[in-house]
């Protein structure tokens, strides 16, 4: 088998897997672990955006 | 001094329990398993479908799947994400899975992946081991 992602949709996933993990681990509430969970999935997207213009910007 | 009163507390020792053995190792060799054993359903189900998918991605990317050495610093760290799998990294060795020359680019991610599915499941051992002890939840 030879899956080929995109670096975008490669980075989402991580992100989104490491955000599962983390917010299971680093929180004790059900909902505190959702929100957490989502933060860092939030966090994660949005250093891919700034990261892309910031490489972007320097290639300009 | 301000923090003077706190400086002469001792720490408390957790009880050494059975769970507290079991549950780690148990997760390290299935991953989401030492929670599982706990009753923490939701939560084991979650890391073992994480950790399994993101592992068996990066396996289908062609990551490299690292093997023990004495070499390189970043081989020698690779090889500790990888081995923090378990039971998924003894698999993938047994079935010499994850040797193949990298042909593309996305295979780097796929190392990356299974680097740190095992990194992440280290944190979910350490999970297991504080729901053991009380802890946590």
């Amino acid at each position: 088998m030879n899956l080929q992602l995109s670096h975008f949709s490669a980075a989402v996933l991580f992100g989104l897997f490491a955000s599962v993990i983390f917010g299971i681990t680093q929180r004790s509430t059900s909902r505190e672990q959702i929100r957490y969970g989502l933060y860092c999935f939030v966090m994660f997207v949005g250093g891919v955006f700034v990261a892309g213009w910031v490489m972007w910007v320097l290639r300009r | 001094m301000a923090n003077s009163s706190t400086t002469n507390e001792t720490p408390v020792s957790q009880p050494v329990t059975a769970m507290s053995v079991i549950a780690p190792a148990i997760g390290w060799l299935i991953p989401g398993a030492g929670h599982l054993i706990q009753k923490r359903w939701i939560r084991g189900l979650l890391i073992m479908g994480t950790v399994g998918i993101m592992f068996m991605l990066g396996l289908a990317m062609q990551g490299r799947v690292y093997r023990p050495n004495g070499g390189d610093i970043l081989d020698i760290l690779g090889f500790v994400g990888d081995f923090g799998a378990g039971g998924l990294y003894i698999v993938t060795r047994a079935l010499d899975l994850g040797q193949g020359a990298i042909a593309h680019a996305t295979a780097d991610y796929g190392t990356k992946y299974l680097i740190v599915a095992g990194l992440l499941n280290f944190i979910c051992v350490a999970d297991a081991y504080h729901i053991a002890i009380g802890k946590k939840p």
